[in-house]
């Protein structure tokens, strides 16, 4: 059991192999949670204006792309753009398709956020001489933000987790380095490693999460 | 005596609320029971069905030894009924499936004789066109009687009240006090918790006071009221009645 | 031919999806059975945890906590990885498809516990005392006072994880589960065309699109009101 999960030599060996891809985990974490974000709140701002115009559309697109798995977005991006003469990097397919789900979902966690701010907010901030922009930027996100703080953190910590889907497309990250570990050294120590190493870094996380929601969810009862 | 306490202590923690307190209430008798804020009041008529165990002493009623292992509690709970400040009704269930459900879960009745009883007990607090009423449409008053109403629809022979009005507002109270005379004129024995001293002066058989988690004295209300014998009884009494 | 023809007839290419619908029609049913296996199998089992809890047994609770957390941080697709490629090691064999079942099921029971849980947490304890107080037993509490009113609570938060990881049924290509995208993968490689995945894709969207729908729709009725 120990030879085959804990091997101490194959630790040995393959961690250097794990830390590079967890190296890139991070690195491509910290590209595609500020993508994300961003992308989500250009969806939320755009939502707050109350033309159907506007708004129907934006439902339409972030519904599509909530009821698409992630992993089909990014196989249609990296296996069939090509096809179409258009040949990304599994890095950049990525990087776009998170863009289009995890924007989705931060879009609607931040909608909501802007929605849980009275009206009266916006309308102090537009007597006081503040333009509708800065009004959003000074007095209205700040509060929406933290509002909808333990949802922000869920989905960031979805985000992280998700960036695993990398491997599927050969982006060097965490998993993928593991199971090219594995496949080399013919036991599956290294993807316990992997695990390990997932686990000990979201942790602190989940549990700051899970007490942030007992909380939110107690409020509410 | 139908409730019989002896010697009752209970700590939290570090905290030593009641510091052995006696009680003993006749059948038929209403007991009122004041004191301030943190004296223990509360935790004394929990120490009696056993929402909170005592941390030693004795508490029989109706014969039964509350605190014996051995006791079916559930069972024994039956026969104490108790009604709280803030009413602990069930949200999500109509006025009459709140006095129902022990009705069916405990003592065992079919789903009809149940609501039989239940609407019974409605009726007895003026209640039976609010049946099929959720909590949340109800007055204040309306859901403390339907609380009442789900204590008295099991025939207790004891019912416990803490402070039962506190959570209503002026206009509501009577009617809750009105239906409480109705029951004590019905023969049921009461320990009740509160400061309305002048449904105390004219229903209640005994006043304790409580201090600091110690009987400080008993008697008749108008000995306790007019002529008390500690310091502490007269300061909080007249305190109560500057309100 | 205009590059528009050249495009359809690339990515929607009519003589390749009438070869290959019916693979694709084969992993819609394996998509199915296996995400109604996941729901069922892990909001029971998140349940049960739950009911466990609250017995509020010191050990037990910590090992129910653990458990929740270790499957909370980890990745479905590690989860799967670690069954299908490790548990051989071990002398176990699971299939692909049960590597993926049971992955998502674990990882659905560990976010479902977590919020039955704080559903039941959050009913006030005046409703467990008053309970008690007519004689209703814990367990006759549990279910008749507490958990109709916890579940309530529960019922829009538990809906969009139970979609979000049910989406992950996808994974399961990873480990040549035929489910929607392997179907479509292998299709695609076996024609040269990339019309099978377009179908695969329409496929799911089908299947949820209006399942995200719904949930937009139950979130807005059970919307905190008591
Ligand atoms: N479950 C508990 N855990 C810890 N301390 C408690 C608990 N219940 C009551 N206490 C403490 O015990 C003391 C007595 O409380 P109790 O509720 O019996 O007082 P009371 O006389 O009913 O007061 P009030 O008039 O405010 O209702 C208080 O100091 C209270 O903080
Ligand atoms: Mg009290």
């Amino acid at each position: 059991m120990i030879q085959s999960f804990f091997n101490p030599e194959i630790i040995v060996a393959a961690m250097p192999i794990v830390l590079a891809g967890l190296f890139n985990t991070i690195l491509l974490s910290l590209i595609v949670v500020p993508l994300g974000l961003a992308g989500g709140l250009v969806l939320a701002m755009l939502a707050s204006v109350k033309s159907p115009l506007v708004r129907w559309p934006l439902m339409a697109w972030v519904d599509f792309f909530r009821a698409f798995p992630p992993l089909v977005l990014l196989v249609l991006l990296f296996a069939g753009l090509p096809f179409a003469g258009l040949e990304l990097g599994g890095f950049a397919c990525v990087a776009i398709a998170f863009f289009l789900n995890t924007g989705s979902y931060y879009g609607e966690i931040l909608r909501a956020g802007i929605d849980s701010v009275p009206h009266g907010q916006v309308e102090a901030a537009r007597s006081t001489g503040l333009s509708g922009l800065q009004a959003m930027g000074y007095i209205v996100l700040p509060q929406a933000v933290r509002n909808v703080l333990p949802d922000l953190l869920s989905n960031t910590l979805e985000v992280v987790k998700l960036t695993s889907l990398g491997s599927v497309v050969a982006v060097p990250e965490l998993l993928y380095q593991a199971r090219q570990a594995q496949s080399i050294t013919y036991n599956p120590t290294p993807i316990v490693m992997a695990a390990v190493i997932y686990f000990l870094i979201l942790w602190p996380l989940v549990r700051l999460l899970s007490r942030l929601e007992n909380r939110a969810l107690a409020g509410r009862g | 005596m139908i409730v019989s306490a002896k010697g009752i202590h209970k700590h939290f923690g570090h905290l030593h609320v009641l510091k052995g307190v006696d009680l003993e209430v006749a059948e038929r008798e209403l007991v009122f029971v004041i004191g301030p804020s943190g004296s223990g009041k509360s935790t004394l008529l929990r120490c009696l069905n056993r929402l909170e165990q005592p941390s030693a002493g004795s508490v029989t009623v109706d014969g039964i030894d509350m605190l014996a292992p051995a006791t079916d509690i559930n069972h024994a709970r039956q026969r104490i009924g108790m009604v709280f400040q803030s009413f602990n009704l069930y949200p999500h269930m109509t006025a009459l499936g709140n006095v129902a459900l022990a009705l069916r879960k405990v003592a065992g009745k079919s789903r009809a004789e149940a609501d039989a009883l239940g609407l019974a007990a409605l009726e007895r607090v003026g209640l039976a066109d609010r049946a099929t009423h959720r909590p949340l449409e109800l007055s204040g008053g309306q859901q403390q009687r339907v609380a009442i109403a789900r204590a008295i629809a099991l025939e207790p022979r004891v019912m416990l009240f803490d402070e039962p009005t506190s959570a209503l507002d002026p206009e509501l109270v009577g009617s809750v006090l009105a239906v409480m005379r109705s029951l004590r004129e019905s023969g049921m024995t009461m320990i009740v918790v509160s400061h309305e001293m002048a449904f105390a002066r004219n229903a209640a058989d005994r006043v304790v006071f409580m201090d600091d988690g110690l009987i400080l004295e008993q008697g008749p209300p108008a000995a306790i009221f007019e002529n008390p014998a500690h310091e502490r009884t007269r300061a909080f009494i007249g305190q109560i009645q500057r309100h | 031919m205009s590059s528009w023809d050249r495009f359809t007839d690339t990515f929607f290419n009519a003589k390749v999806m009438a070869k290959y619908w019916p693979d694709i029609l084969y992993g819609v049913g394996v998509t199915v059975e296996l995400a109604v296996l996941i729901v069922v199998s892990g909001l029971l089992a998140g349940l049960a945890l739950a009911l466990i809890r609250a017995l509020a047994i010191r050990p037990l609770n910590w090992l129910i906590i653990f458990i929740v957390d270790l499957f909370r941080s980890l990745p479905p697709l590690v989860i799967i990885v670690l069954i299908y490629f490790g548990l051989p090691a071990a002398d176990i064999s699971p299939s692909g498809f049960v590597s993926t079942w049971l992955s998502l099921a674990l990882v659905l029971m560990a976010f479902a516990e977590e919020i039955f849980w704080a559903g039941i947490t959050s009913i006030p304890k005046g409703q467990w005392e008053a309970a008690r107080s007519t004689g209703l037993g814990f367990g006759q509490t549990l279910t008749n006072v507490i958990l109709p009113q916890a579940l309530r609570l529960t019922i829009p938060p538990l809906t969009n994880r139970t979609i979000a990881i049910t989406k992950g049924t996808a994974l399961g290509t990873v480990v040549a589960v035929s489910e929607i995208l392997g179907m479509a993968s292998s299709a695609m490689s076996n024609s040269y065309n990339p019309s099978p995945l377009m179908m695969g894709a329409a496929a799911y969207l089908v299947l949820f699109l209006p399942v995200v729908v719904a949930g937009r729709w139950i979130e807005k009725k059970f919307a905190w009101k008591r």
